[in-house]
């Protein structure tokens, strides 16, 4: 095999790779987001639907979500204009789906003399790629708001038109001060700067070299300002229902209004990545760099089987005191299911402990060692991007919905000067340096 | 709002440490949750709980109601459908030969009860979770509305109270 053809494979491999990603995350973050609320209001969260007695704490809800979607009457309003309103829909999901194929996933690796690479496609527009099309996400709103010829679905069309334009300025701007740090537009050469220790005037500190650290106010505009680029809480004024019944999706109906929803939650999976890929390092693992974990598969594996301890006796111990809960209530696979799913994150972590233990014994065949820098380096970036899945659940769950003037008053008045003082300070700061 | 509270984070932050101390107490004591898992764990109700109807009985197991009407009459949701008949006893004029009530019409109002010149009906049947699969399953009939056998609501039901006839035939001075 040639290396064009190679590279045209890995290409297309990742493609659909990075397309599926966030398809895939979207059931687990509307269960993080059931689940999530449930426990921040002391409830339990949905567990009763159930394939067989295994219901996953409420994961098989989303099987019977879509058998409810699908099975509901697809409508199309009269009044409505068809083309634009069945457009809206398609326009808002595909535009979702199509930012996140410029992250990278892990490091480049070399494998049998040829070179892997877990970035779909590594255009020179790199970031502005992304800004690009994330800007045209709000098409699909006012598509929508429009077309649907009600008058309730065009205010809220035009609010979250408004808003996406009023914040992407901040958003813009915060990845501005990125850019002049990280002397680069690529998303893969950000990312590989990150991997240092930062070093400030000649000192190297004891912090990874990521953009949080080094653009604290830029990771805080560009968190506030995803938010509202994602129609979230506190910025959910496009769907305010207490005011405008659903906004731009009221007239929408079974699959399309699927497409919507699984739409608003793509776009926080995608905002979620962009997050941790700009600003806390990507796939960066902390204090070890690429070239240690390819070199020292005895570290990467280390970190791993930490990782699998770690997290198998949280899981298992979170999972047993649920199953302690549920056990006089249920019978059958029901009860036993939570202590099978507690038992297999003991059995990770003892696994990982074994692993551990005869570490020193295993022989790496040359593959490997670049494989699990490789697979560590994704479970780091997943980590990172479920840490801010969780954070958009967290504070839709918090806060309650600004008002419409206080929304731009935000936008206008306080994050777009503090943003255009933070690129001053950053090339003041740059100029100093050199 | 002060100059703080104009930045919105500091405020913020604290929001996000109550939420977030709710979620892990939860998570770590899922059994202190004030949380009823409702199929499985039935609340206890209170004992003048007004639930669905039941019809009272005499001794000799007929119905003590004699098709008035005036519950019917009294309905708000117009859920009480009744058809007399002639009774057997000499004593009593009428009987329902159908004592049909809609629960998918009733409103829980209670007129009926306070209309009964008898104490025929009452609901004081504690069962709050009234569901079906058809519209049908939801009317209740008179054999339905006479059976008292469940022992479970038995045990939470009114304590009987003694019928006193002050007028007709069954009157004692």
């Amino acid at each position: 095999m040639d290396s064009q053809t190679f590279t045209l494979i890995n290409i297309t491999a990742m493609t659909v790779v990075m397309w599926l990603t966030p398809l895939q995350f979207i059931p687990f973050f509307i269960w993080l987001e059931r689940k999530g609320s449930a426990i921040i209001q002391d409830r339990l969260g949905p567990n009763r639907a159930e394939i067989f007695g295994i219901r996953l704490f409420g994961l098989i809800h989303n099987f019977a979500d879509v058998v409810k979607l699908l099975m509901k009457e697809n409508i199309t309003p009269s009044s409505a204009n068809a083309f634009y309103y069945l457009l809206a829909p398609f326009w808002a999901m595909t535009v979702s789906l199509l930012p996140l194929l410029v992250v990278p996933l892990a490091a480049p690796i070399d494998i049998a003399g040829h070179t892997v690479r877990f970035q779909a496609a590594n255009f020179g527009v790199g970031i502005l790629y992304v800004l690009s099309i994330t800007s045209m996400g709000v098409f699909g709103v006012i598509l929508a708001g429009w077309a649907s010829n009600n008058k309730f679905s065009l205010l809220g069309g035009l609010r979250s038109s408004a808003q996406m334009i009023s914040y992407e300025l901040s958003m813009g701007l915060a990845v501005v001060g990125l850019l002049m740090v990280y002397q680069g537009v690529k998303v893969d050469g950000i990312v590989e700067s990150q991997g240092s220790l930062l070093t400030f005037n000649g000192h190297t500190l004891p912090l990874p070299n990521w953009g949080i650290f080094l653009q604290p106010v830029g990771f805080f505009l560009f968190l506030v300002a995803s938010f509202a680029e994602t129609n979230r809480n506190p910025f959910d004024l496009a769907e305010g229902e207490s005011e405008l019944v659903a906004g731009y999706h009221i007239e929408y109906s079974s699959v399309k209004f699927a497409l919507f929803f699984m739409a608003e939650y793509s776009n926080m999976v995608v905002s979620a990545f962009l997050v941790s890929t700009l600003f806390l390092g990507g796939y960066q693992v902390p204090f070890a760099s690429t070239e240690t974990l390819v070199q020292k598969p005895q570290v990467t594996l280390f970190i791993l089987c930490f990782m699998g301890i770690t997290w198998g006796l949280a899981v298992g111990y979170l999972l047993y005191i649920y199953a302690q809960q549920q056990k006089p209530l249920y019978s059958g696979m029901k009860r036993w299911e939570p202590f099978i799913l507690s038992g297999a994150g003991l059995g990770l972590a003892v696994g990982s402990l074994a692993i551990l233990a005869f570490s020193s014994a295993i022989t790496f065949p040359p593959w490997a060692p670049a494989v699990l820098a490789a697979l560590l380096q994704m479970i780091c970036l997943l980590t990172k991007v479920v840490f801010f899945c969780w954070l958009f659940v967290w504070v839709r769950w918090t806060m309650p919905r600004f008002r419409y003037d206080q929304l731009m008053n935000l936008g206008w008045k306080l994050m777009l000067p503090v943003a255009l003082l933070n690129l001053l300070v950053t090339g003041v700061v740059l100029l100093i340096q050199k | 709002m002060t100059g703080a509270q104009k930045l919105y984070l500091p405020e913020v932050l604290k929001g996000l440490a109550v939420t977030m101390g709710h979620a892990l107490k939860n998570l770590l004591n899922p059994k202190g949750m004030p949380v009823i898992s409702f199929p499985e764990e039935k609340k206890d109700l209170p004992p003048t709980t007004r639930g669905r109807h039941r019809l009272m009985k005499r001794e000799d197991e007929t119905p003590r109601c004699t098709a008035c009407m005036l519950c019917a009459t009294a309905c708000p949701a117009e859920c009480i459908h009744i058809l007399a008949a002639e009774s057997a006893d000499p004593d009593v004029e009428k009987v329902p030969q159908k004592f049909d009530i809609d629960m998918l019409r009733c409103v829980f109002c209670g007129f009926c009860v306070d209309a009964c010149p008898l104490d025929a009906i009452r609901m004081d049947v504690p069962e709050i979770d009234l569901a079906g699969y058809t519209r049908e399953s939801l009317v209740y009939g008179k054999e339905f509305l006479m059976n008292h056998d469940n022992k479970d609501i038995v045990a939470n039901y009114n304590p009987p109270r003694p019928v006193v006839w002050t007028h007709g035939p069954h009157a004692k001075p």
